[in-house]
């Protein structure tokens, strides 16, 4: 199984979510959704002051296979989008932690409850 | 190599060549251009043998078993384009249609009430110049159905993940939010999820049935029932209709509108980028709404409606009568058939993909749905092969092409993970359906023996594996002469 972080919070859609000491949580895919969508080349990101719920697509990433929904995990305002991915799609491949989609200045961060932990997540993600 | 390669100064095929008519004073002369077009310069041979060469290197229905999954590449018998080319259909000028055009209006009336009678509508028009406008019209009606209405809270469209992509893109150009319905484990629609997500912003829910799993849904009825009872509308994506034309009807499960891919079940040309159809369908409801043109009968005549008489439409979507060559292909092709033919149509493509998914089943693949009968289209997962030897659908996919055999639709639908759709289509002999498991079976030895051979597939073709990632990250669109 692929590369899991004990310290994220993950959503069964496959987004990892950290919260950061901001309040703002920071988004972006787990390496297992990397490898199941394969070489990306092309990600859509929401505009920075966009208001989004939890579990609303709100980003695109795009791969040869397939064109996935990104949806945030929780609700609350878009504050930041990582830029840098319309130029490098491929630094998601490369390492899906530290390519980050978008930050979210969380309304509510006990909705984070909701998600699940690492191994909560390998063993959904297992079952598929 | 392009045909820009092969551009030699001053070569020209004389034969070819209008005579020099001088300047037209029709175009003023500052929209005329200064220097001549980078065309290439060839003889005569040099475009027969550049052309003739590239068509023989395609794959087409008409030189190879073509089970393209979802996008039925059925063969289109030749006697359709020989009578829509009849000098009568050819000739007729557009604007005098009406007038000295009747022979044509007279078979795309026909047409209408034939696909009505098919699909169970109670009126359809033929406007839209493609699958794609039609899905918009469809989408538009039921927004226009709901403003007269003044029922203006109902901005939520459903689709089912098992949708097609057009769908979603459909129902978000017509101005909804998207709501995703999720699928249950055989296949169908969740019907729980469902009864969950309609409510009074439900405007209608977006299916195909059979769906992109290659399977009927089981409880289409119940879903009219929840959709309706919520005040939403069902729509019919056509896709899929070759494998229950004849047989089943959309207007009878329930749906309101109706799209209908004419170049799928009807044996119209498939896309190209070339004109298309995209006929649409509506219920009882909607009747008012349908886009213009629409052909009527005045006792002996033939006409088009007007807008004045038909004030709620949504307006006209194409110019004239539409793509009229087209059209009359789908109407040659339905009267050839009759409705036993059609119901024979549904039949033979039913049975080939199920002979087909039993015979591949019993060759060691896995089928996604195993507890399901197909429709007309299966789906097998080989996600074995992809854990166990790291050979991937698409690796498999490129060494059938060594084989002669065009590619299955590969890693459609989402749902399932290496997924090959198969769709044989009925007009394909048994002799075929065999051969093309003895490929597959070949393949799947490869496969556990030897998987390198399927990793740097294709071998055989004039171009080898293409780098995908690179030609979608930095396309490279224009020639540019050196």
């Amino acid at each position: 199984m692929s590369r899991l972080p004990d310290d994220l919070k993950y959503a069964k859609t496959h987004e990892w979510a950290k919260p950061e000491e901001s309040g703002n949580v920071r988004v972006g895919i787990s390496d297992y959704a990397q490898e199941q969508l394969g070489d990306v080349v092309y990600v859509e990101l929401p505009e920075v002051g966009r208001r989004v719920k939890a579990g609303e697509a709100c980003a695109v990433v795009e791969s040869v296979k397939a064109a996935s929904d990104i949806y945030s995990p929780v609700s609350g305002e878009i504050v930041e989008v990582n830029g840098s991915l319309s130029d490098a799609p491929e630094a998601i491949n490369q390492d899906s932690y530290a390519a980050w989609l978008f930050c979210v200045k969380a309304d509510d961060l006990s909705e984070l409850n909701t998600l699940l932990d690492a191994e909560a997540y390998k063993a959904d993600a297992e079952a598929d | 190599m392009l045909i820009f390669d092969r551009s030699r100064r001053g070569r020209a095929a004389h034969a070819q060549l209008l005579p020099e008519s001088g300047e037209s004073p029709a175009i003023p002369d500052y929209l005329l251009r200064k220097t001549r077009p980078a065309l290439p310069e060839v003889s005569e041979l040099d475009a027969v043998r550049h052309y003739t060469r590239l068509s023989q290197q395609n794959y087409s229905i008409d030189t190879q078993f073509y089970p393209l999954g979802s996008c039925t590449m059925k063969y289109n018998p030749k006697v359709c384009h020989d009578l829509a080319s009849l000098p009568g259909f050819l000739n007729t000028h557009p604007l005098g249609l009406e007038r000295t055009g009747q022979g044509t209006l007279a078979g795309l009336y026909e047409l209408q009430e034939m696909l009505a009678e098919i699909t169970g509508m109670a009126g359809v028009s033929l406007a839209c110049a493609a699958g794609a406008q039609g899905e918009f019209a469809g989408v538009a009606m039921i927004r226009a159905y709901h403003r007269l209405r003044d029922d203006l809270a109902r901005t939520e469209m459903l689709v089912p993940d098992a949708a097609h992509g057009t769908n979603p893109a459909s129902a978000s150009m017509g101005g909804f939010r998207v709501r995703e319905v999720a699928t249950d484990a055989d296949g169908n629609v969740d019907l729980t999820a469902l009864e969950l997500a309609v409510g009074p912003q439900t405007a209608g829910i977006m299916l195909t049935n059979p769906s992109t799993l290659g399977v009927f849904d089981q409880h289409i009825r119940a879903i009219a029932d929840i959709v309706h009872r919520a005040g939403g509308l069902l729509y019919y994506d056509g896709a899929n209709l070759n494998a229950i034309a004849g047989k089943v009807r959309p207007g009878d499960m329930g749906f309101d509108v109706i799209h209908l891919n004419l170049h799928k079940t009807f044996s119209t040309p498939h896309g190209g980028g070339g004109p298309g159809a995209g006929p649409v369908g509506v219920g009882d409801k909607l009747l008012p709404f349908l886009p213009l043109p629409v052909i009527v009968k005045d006792g002996s005549r033939y006409r088009m409606l007007t807008e004045t008489e038909r004030p709620h439409s949504i307006g006209h979507l194409v110019t004239f009568a539409g793509n009229v060559g087209v059209l009359l292909r789908a109407y040659v092709y339905i009267r050839m058939l009759g409705h036993e033919g059609l119901e024979r149509v549904a039949e033979f493509s039913t049975l080939n993909a199920n002979y087909l998914l039993k015979k591949l089943v019993e060759a060691g693949f896995e089928p996604a749905f195993p507890q399901r009968r197909a429709a007309h289209e299966f789906i097998i997962t080989l996600k074995r092969l992809a854990k166990e030897h790291h050979v991937t659908a698409l690796d498999f996919a490129k060494r059938l092409l060594d084989y002669g055999v065009h590619a299955p639709t590969v890693y459609f639908p989402l749902l399932i993970p290496e997924c090959f759709l198969i769709e044989p289509t009925e007009t394909e002999s048994k002799e075929a359906l065999d051969a093309f498991v003895r490929i597959m079976a070949e393949i799947l030895k490869e496969a556990e023996t030897d998987p390198d051979r399927l990793k740097s597939a294709p071998h055989s073709l004039p171009v080898r594996r293409l780098d995908e990632v690179r030609a979608a990250r930095h396309p490279d669109l224009a020639y540019k002469s050196e």
